[in-house]
């Protein structure tokens, strides 16, 4: 049995704590009228002249009515202009600029909470696959899957209050959401059949209870098989996970279209839920990985070898190549035809977001593929966290890159906020999965396979 | 000078290992195992080096990749920067979406073929090659072990004969 070491869990509630802090500052600080939304943006261009130009371009008079339209059109992600004749462009500007700046908070925090979720979700889709493949080598790792999917239910559920507080107006992550946009805006009303607010919550329950009900039943049969007399439960399992894994692939598209692709309502991408997953699964491995590890290394999992963290880190390569064979696809295929109303999406991304959009792809897959390349590094422990620990930040990357253009625009920085959301969440993780991994034995005991995977080596 | 060689045949392969972990153990110094198909763990016991084709093959992508930049890079933007349904030709970076799939394919394609070559060179095989096969048996269901004799011929015979071999026999090495 594991026992939560006590410096483990402090750590957990110190970044929780600190988290807590660093969101509360965020959401202190945002401001929530017109002249403070302007004050704080002359503020932070006062000192270098970056940025500058393109506010002086919106204040310029020397500008014609309909340019200074169309570039504001162009960079808002929230159709707010189409209705406002009356104002002048300063004030439209202004109040762009107020909506972003309170998003962001807003974002910081919903960022955090969809990555830490998602590592959980890609960690359950994994461990379906294991079940339903039934996989010689990964049995003995079972526990710490289950122990990290542990997380699934509280992440999911603060996810979902997340949508709940959008749904009900208490922010402006999804603009759709907001019927005076959705008034002026026939793309929008186009989609509306799909995109309202209780079909959305309802879709939202749906996904949540499939994947906790499975996560539950599975946790439940793999500790009843461990003094069952047959392998009944393992059956079950097997046919649950077969069953799940259908049911994950469609509700997890359907999903990353609510949740990620919906910031942006004039924009989609076929393959986006695919994308999305390649980006929940590496995660997710990285996590099982590094949480394996650092049992080990404390001692708890006797039978772990370093054939089984090698299994691990050949995953990680591959998910990570694979996630990079999706993200250009999307990409590429965009660029290629550059159809104006899809490749506004990446033209924000370039404009605004050069660093993370380009710096994800060096962390995401230059880093992996040189790091875990080799055969001899695989089995090399540090070796193994060093890249789990970019591949996890350059996750986080990605999808502060799939929400942040939508809701804050260029006005995006990772500050406290954004920092405080990870380690909030981050401590909230350490600390459900731990005391998740001290309820039942490190070891899955009379599982068919549990000898194999005792004894796996490559 | 002729140098001779034990050959012990086997009919399995567990036996076979055991064989070969014996007559490491005596330090005898074993020439070759002819074996019908793979045995695993059969380089480890017989204290093989580690192959470097993985290594010759990441170079090899490595060239690949040089050159599918450097060709495109002179065709498409230095040597005739065409406008082809306005695709940016000013320089490599604009463009360089639409190369990556020859650049990926070049990679693994130089990765892939100039490996094989190399493991065709370096294992000695080409068409017309003769076939250096010391028993017919061995390609079916027979393990053949050489060992090298220098001057002890009976005690490595009574050593092979000891591990389980179904014939032993000695013969002149060419």
């Amino acid at each position: 049995m594991y026992t939560f070491s006590n410096r483990l869990r402090t750590a957990a509630f110190i970044l929780m704590i600190v988290g807590a802090l660093g969101l509360g500052y965020g959401f202190f600080t945002a401001p929530s009228t017109v002249e403070e939304a302007k004050a704080m943006v002359a503020d932070s261009h006062g000192g270098h002249g970056s940025g500058h130009g393109e506010e002086a371009d919106h204040a310029t008079p020397a500008h014609g009515d309909e340019h200074a339209e169309e570039t504001h059109a162009q960079k808002d992600s929230h159709g707010e202009e189409a209705g406002a004749h009356g104002e002048t462009d300063a004030d439209k500007h202004g109040e762009h600029l107020l909506s972003q700046l309170k998003n962001k908070p807003w974002a910081a925090l919903y960022v955090a909470a969809f990555f830490f979720m998602m590592i959980s979700l890609g960690v359950l889709a994994f461990y379906a696959i294991q079940r339903a493949s039934q996989a010689g080598w990964s049995p003995v790792l079972f526990r710490v899957m289950e122990g990290i999917t542990a997380y699934l239910l509280p992440g999911a559920a603060i996810v979902f209050v997340i949508l709940l507080l959008s749904g009900f107006h208490l922010n402006h992550l999804f603009v759709w959401m907001d019927p005076e946009v959705v008034a002026h805006d026939k793309l929008i009303q186009g989609k509306s059949s799909y995109l309202n607010v209780p079909f959305f919550l309802i879709r939202a329950v749906i996904y949540i209870a499939g994947w906790v009900a499975y996560r539950q039943f599975s946790r439940k049969f793999s500790i009843a098989q461990d003094t069952a007399a047959d392998d009944s439960y393992f059956k079950k399992n097997f046919r649950i996970s077969a069953g799940f894994l259908v049911f994950f692939l469609v509700s997890e598209s359907m999903m990353s279209w609510d949740w990620i692709m919906s910031v942006d309502p004039h924009w989609f991408s076929t393959l986006f839920g695919w994308y999305v997953f390649a980006s929940m699964f590496v995660s997710g491995i990285t996590a099982i990985a590094m949480i394996t590890i650092y049992l080990k290394a404390k001692g708890y999992l006797e039978h772990v070898n370093d054939s089984h963290i090698h299994d691990l880190a050949k995953f990680m390569f591959a998910i990570s190549i694979f996630w990079t064979y999706l993200w250009f696809s999307q990409f590429m295929l965009i660029w290629y035809a550059d159809i104006p109303e899809e490749v506004t999406y990446f033209v924000t991304r370039f404009e605004d977001y050069k660093l993370p959009f380009f710096g994800m792809l060096v962390m995401n897959f230059v880093f992996p593929l040189l790091i875990l390349m080799n055969s001899d590094y695989k089995r090399v422990n540090w070796f193994v966290v060093m890249a789990g620990i970019v591949i996890l930040l350059g996750h986080y990357v990605d999808v502060f890159n799939m929400i942040m253009p939508a809701t804050v625009g260029d006005q995006w920085f990772i500050g406290i906020a954004e920092i405080g959301g990870i380690l909030f969440f981050l401590g909230l993780f350490i600390f459900i999965v731990f005391t998740a991994l001290t309820k039942a034995p490190l070891l899955a005991k009379r599982n068919p396979f549990i000898e194999e995977s005792k004894h796996f080596h490559y | 000078m002729s140098t001779k060689v034990v050959q012990a045949l086997y009919n399995d392969d567990d036996i076979l290992m055991d064989a070969v972990k014996k007559v490491k153990a005596e330090h005898h110094h074993i020439e070759e195992i002819y074996c019908p198909f793979p045995v695993h763990g059969l380089d480890k016991a017989m204290g093989l080096a580690p192959t470097r084709i993985a290594i010759t093959s990441f170079m090899y992508g490595c060239l690949g990749l040089t050159v599918a930049i450097v060709m495109m890079n002179f065709i498409m933007i230095q040597d005739w920067p065409q406008d082809i349904g306005g695709k940016p030709s000013f320089s490599y970076l604009q463009n360089m979406p639409a190369f990556v799939p020859v650049m990926f394919e070049m990679t693994v394609f130089f990765a892939a073929h100039l490996m094989v070559i190399t493991f065709y060179m370096r294992s000695k095989l080409w068409p017309f090659k003769k076939a250096e096969n010391p028993d017919v048996r061995t390609t079916d269901d027979h393990f053949l072990m050489e060992v090298a004799v220098h001057g002890n011929e009976d005690e490595v015979t009574a050593l092979l004969e000891g591990t389980g071999a179904v014939e032993v026999k000695i013969s002149e090495k060419h």
